[in-house]
Parts: structure tokens; C-alpha cells; sequence
């Protein structure tokens, strides 16, 4: 601590080694640093995907049930394990254990309803008939312009990409979060603080990926009800 | 004290459960703006910015960056924000190419092409 004092005092001894520059353990900076990074790949995707979507005759094939109630429902499920996540990190700061792992095991239960939640919709959309690089033969019909420019495929490839990778991600999430829980009275307050920032950061990518992908694509006039 | 100090946690629970309690309510502004009429741009303007604000309230307070040294967040920040936005140099690119097929699609219509001698 007096190290720390004494670089609060003198600023520009901050880099004179010895002591945090940024009051953060290297473990923190780490993730922070991994969160940076693993955003600007969900950036390059989801700009890659509005990239196809300018210049496309592009479907708008989600129904209000299934898709649009299921993935609102996911939503509130990320949001909520959030909340449980931060009361997790709030009771390993008052060094209640057993609470930071109660709370961590809500975060998980919640993390897996979205995946679960997510892979039912998956099912609804792969029986419709969608695949990576095929669209189902009814949409095709129905968004066909009057130009008789057909929808892209690339809707296929982008949403599996998108939606995959993030659930890819809340899932090793939950991994990650059962190991913490796990070795919770080993682990530093610090680390189960890390474990939070990366939750939170899955659940950031979703307040992206849901209104791009589905509620920009939400099928307003009932096109495919037809 | 410094072992204290380095541990708390700032922010009560009564903040968090307001903040989750606006990231809920921005979400169900979402939902009700897919089903207005507008053009897709109005409407991703504004759900992007409603994306923003709820990001920002996540790394905020979730994430608890409000919290931390301000040189952390020069430095996790603006590049990060730079480098997305440089992305957006493919923008004209994909305009252009929606211009170029479609308009040589248009005055190609059913008509079968007579076959070559």
C-alpha cells in the first residue's frame, strides 16, 4: 500500500514498476484486454453481416411466435443472470462464500434456459427448413421482389454464424462460471470479479445480436402467414 | 484498511436491480418498435442507439468501469471504438455492389435469349 501511496502522489511514477498503473491485478487487465479483442470480432461479424444485408434482397422471415417471444424471453434471461452475477461478486467482496456461489449457480441456471430457449428456436427455424446456405422453398416465394430478385442465402449463413458463436460463448461462459463456483474458497475476490466481466460481456454481445438480428428482421407484414 | 479498500465493491444492490430494471424497459422499447411501420434505417438508427445506451449501462455498472481508474478506461475505450468504426469503410463498398446487380438485373426480363447460330 505505501508503494500505492507513493504513486497517487507522484503520477508519472506509476511506470516506474512496482505498482498497478491502472489499480487493476495483471489477471483483470487481462480480461479486460480479451473483452476488447473478442468484441471486435462480434464487431467484424456483425458488420460483415450488415455489409450482406445493404446490398441484398434480404428476408424478414421472424414470426411473432415463435422467434420474436422466444428470443425476448432469452433476453430477459441474460439480463437477469447479470443481475445475479453482480450480487455474486457483491457477496465475494464481503467475503461471503457460500452466498457468491449461490448466486454464481443462478447465473449458470439462467446462462443454460438461454441456451436451451436458444436451441428449441434453432429447431423451429431448421425444421421450417433453413440451413446455412439454403433458404426454405416457401420464404424464397414470399420475399421473391416484384423485379423477381430472389432473398438471399447468405440470411442462413449469417444468422447460424452470429447466433452461434454467442451461444458458443454463454456457453463456455457457464463452464467458466462452474469452475469459479466450484473452487470458490480458493479463489480470490478478484478472480470471481474477472468470471463477472466476462459474463456481463456475453450478455453486452446479445444487446447487439437481438436487435439486429431479429427484430430488424422481424416479418412486419405477415408475408410468410400467407 | 487497504486490504478493505482494495475489496469494496461500490454500488449498492438497489442500484444494480434499477439498472437491470432500465435495461429490461429499453428492451421492451425494442420489441414494441419492431412492430411500427418505419424504413429500416429510422428504425436501426434508433435500436442501434438504444444498443448503445445499453451497453454503456452494462460496462458502467455491471462491468463496474465507472468504478475504476479513468486511465483504464482510456485505454480499454476510444480504441476499441475506433477500430469499430474504421470497419465501417466496407459501407460504400456494399452499396455500390446492391447498385451494380440489381441494376443490370432490371432491364433483363423474362424474355428466353434467341440461341447462337
Amino acid at each position: 500500500m505505501s508503494t500505492e501511496a507513493r504513486a497517487e502522489s507522484f503520477p508519472a511514477a506509476d511506470w516506474g514498476g512496482g505498482v498497478l498503473p491502472y489499480h487493476v491485478g495483471h489477471r483483470k487487465l487481462g480480461m479486460w484486454l480479451f473483452i476488447v479483442s473478442d468484441s471486435l470480432t462480434f464487431s467484424a461479424l456483425l458488420i460483415g453481416y450488415a455489409y450482406l444485408r445493404a446490398s441484398n434482397n434480404w428476408p424478414t422471415p421472424f414470426p411473432f411466435y415463435p422467434s420474436i417471444v422466444f428470443s425476448s424471453v432469452m433476453t430477459f434471461c441474460l439480463l437477469s443472470s447479470s443481475l445475479t452475477m453482480v450480487f455474486g461478486v457483491s457477496a465475494s467482496s464481503k467475503g461471503d462464500k457460500a452466498g457468491a456461489r449461490k448466486w454464481i449457480l443462478a447465473t449458470i441456471f439462467f446462462g443454460l434456459s438461454f441456451v436451451v430457449l436458444h436451441l428449441i428456436e434453432w429447431r423451429h427455424l431448421i425444421h421450417e427448413g433453413l440451413r446455412p446456405f439454403f433458404l426454405p422453398e416457401h420464404w424464397v416465394q414470399a420475399f421473391t421482389t416484384v423485379d423477381g430478385i430472389p432473398p438471399t442465402p447468405a440470411f442462413g449463413a449469417t444468422f447460424f454464424t452470429i447466433t452461434g458463436l454467442h451461444m458458443f460463448h454463454v456457453l463456455s461462459g457457464a463452464v467458466y462460471l462452474g469452475v469459479v463456483a466450484m473452487r470458490v474458497n480458493k479463489l480470490k475476490h478478484e478472480d470471481v470479479e474477472i468470471s463477472g466481466l466476462y459474463w456481463h460481456f456475453v450478455d453486452l454481445v446479445w444487446m447487439f445480436v437481438f436487435p439486429m438480428i431479429y427484430i430488424l428482421s422481424v416479418d412486419m407484414h405477415g408475408l410468410l402467414a400467407k | 484498511m487497504s486490504a478493505h479498500a482494495e475489496e469494496h465493491f461500490a454500488g449498492s444492490n438497489k442500484l444494480f436491480i434499477s439498472i437491470w430494471g432500465w435495461l429490461i424497459l429499453l428492451t421492451l422499447i425494442e420489441i414494441f418498435l419492431a412492430y411500427r411501420p418505419m424504413s429500416t434505417k429510422v428504425m436501426l438508427t434508433i435500436l442501434l442507439g438504444l444498443s448503445v445506451i445499453k451497453a454503456a449501462l452494462i460496462v458502467a455498472y455491471f462491468m463496474h468501469l465507472k468504478f475504476e481508474r479513468l486511465s483504464l478506461v482510456l485505454t480499454v475505450v476510444p480504441m476499441l471504438v475506433i477500430c469499430i468504426l474504421l470497419l465501417f469503410i466496407f459501407f460504400p463498398d456494399s452499396f455500390r455492389s446492391a447498385g451494380l446487380r440489381y441494376k443490370f438485373q432490371e432491364p433483363q426480363p423474362v424474355a428466353t435469349p434467341t440461341p447462337e447460330p
